[in-house]
């Protein structure tokens, strides 16, 4: 059962968005979907802060003031629906040249060593996946995980985020057009109708 | 001093040199025919005005001419500057970052070299001055405007890997680590290339002229290794200043990369 308090945002606005607001709770997973261009991408960037935003959000009772940005985007993390990458190699992007979970989405200790420029955008994105969760963030912004990835591994994202939500109370904001997705992962549904509006519905 | 004289007539021979090559551009289509000859319409035009505004400056060395043509001179600079940017600061910084970088760097290096290195009396002495400080403004300005449209550039191309960075938790000067990197490379490269090959691949302009204007070769090359050095500084310290305030410009108190500042 999901237990109280985990991200709490009151009246997020920006010049395209909101007022929105949306309590996310410890070891939940909230699924958020919508029409495309409702807002979906635009919520999760004012989110995690890359875009101007005005609004009260606090990460378990401490405001986002009092975060240094950098260290904010690290505990309320986005994982976009096209991740970037930068360096050569896989393993440059990951902290400490590391990576624990690799086997859970069906990669071998190899793939540190590998060209980006070789991987599929499948590859791309469960990397990506693990390269955010490395940073141990309290809260994952999903846009879209699984948009590239055949079943089994989409069945295999989804239970990696689910255990670790659970593992260490974090909480999630999922992104999906999958109804039957969102019924798996979610405990809660929310619709954006639009930037402004956004609906509570049953899951 | 055994100067030859040219006149009008043996400047006119040059400038068919630069007629048949705009007439040849032109039918090879290459569309510089019209823009390489009102560049040298401006070369001839700006250059013969300096003449004539170097001539009455010469006469009298006063202190507040000197510093007049100066700020004429940082202010052009400036304009080129912005001019030459493909995506630049939108508002009073896309002027201000270029001019008041050149403004901090070459005056401060002119300064320098007026007063304690070269030591000319008065240290205004416009001969002194207005030479010095064109050559040093003029490099820098190259190096500050190759600086800027790099990372203004770079910013604009790669604003999603700059996001991506960010969104792993980077802080903005690691984010921008790389693109830093290559704008202050970009803006440095003409005069470290201009060093390591400045006699060798080049005579460098103002040592050919020395020696033209009769001068033993000897004292040119001091001269010419000074302005280097000056040069170097004055581009340098420029372009790093002018990458500084760009990058911070590009970021605002939340670390957020705001590409719409650029105009």
């Amino acid at each position: 059962m999901p237990r109280a308090g985990l991200l709490r945002i009151e009246a997020l606005h920006s010049v395209l968005l909101g007022p929105l607001s949306l309590d996310l709770e410890r070891g939940e997973i909230i699924a958020l979907y919508g029409p495309s261009g409702a807002g979906k991408s635009l919520l999760l960037r004012a989110i995690t802060d890359l875009d101007p935003n005005k609004g009260r959000i606090a990460l378990e009772g401490v405001a986002r003031e009092r975060y240094t940005p950098a260290r904010w985007r690290a505990r309320v993390a986005l994982l976009p629906a096209e991740p970037r990458w930068w360096a050569d190699t896989v393993g440059e992007h990951f902290p400490a040249r590391a990576c624990h979970r690799l086997e859970q989405l069906g990669f071998g200790p190899e793939v540190l060593g590998w060209k980006v420029a070789r991987l599929s955008s499948g590859e791309r994105q469960r990397l990506a996946l693990l390269r955010m969760l490395e940073n141990g963030p309290r809260v994952l912004l999903l846009d879209e995980p699984t948009a590239n990835l055949d079943p089994r591994n989409t069945q295999r994202v989804e239970a990696l985020v689910r255990s670790y939500v659970l593992e260490t109370d974090a909480g999630a904001l999922w992104v999906t057009h999958d109804q039957d997705q969102a019924r798996r992962v979610a405990e809660r549904m929310l619709r954006l109708a639009d930037a402004r509006r956004m609906i509570e519905e049953g899951a | 001093m055994d100067t030859i004289n040219i006149g009008a007539l043996d400047l006119g021979m040059a400038a068919a040199l630069v007629v048949a090559l705009a007439l040849l551009t032109v039918r090879m289509e290459a569309g510089l025919g019209r823009s390489l000859l009102v560049s040298a319409l401006r070369t001839t035009v700006q250059l013969l005005l300096v003449g004539l505004v170097l001539k009455a400056v010469f006469s009298h060395a006063d202190p507040w001419w000197v510093t007049g043509i100066a700020l004429v001179m940082l202010l052009l600079a400036g304009r080129e500057v912005t001019a030459r940017q493909t995506r630049r600061f939108g508002g009073a910084w896309g002027y201000g970052i270029g001019t008041f970088t050149m403004f901090l760097s070459s005056f401060t290096v002119t300064l320098l070299a007026l007063l304690v290195i070269i030591g000319p009396q008065p240290w205004y002495d416009p001969r002194y001055a207005i030479p010095l400080l064109g050559m040093i403004l003029g490099n820098t300005m190259t190096g500050v405007a190759l600086a800027l449209e790099g990372l203004t550039r770079l910013a604009f191309q790669q604003r999603e890997v700059i996001e991506a960075r960010l969104m792993l938790g980077q802080d903005q000067r690691t984010a921008m680590g790389d693109i830093r990197r290559q704008s202050v490379h970009g803006g440095l490269v003409p005069i470290i290339n201009a060093m390591a090959a400045a006699g060798i691949v080049s005579l460098p302009g103002m040592m050919t002229g020395q020696i033209l204007a009769g001068n033993p070769p000897m004292e040119a090359v001091k001269y010419q290794i000074l302005i280097m050095f000056l040069i170097a500084a004055g581009t340098g310290f420029g372009t790093l200043g002018a990458v500084w305030l760009g990058c911070r410009r590009l970021f605002d108190e939340r670390e957020r990369l705001r590409l719409d500042r650029l105009a």
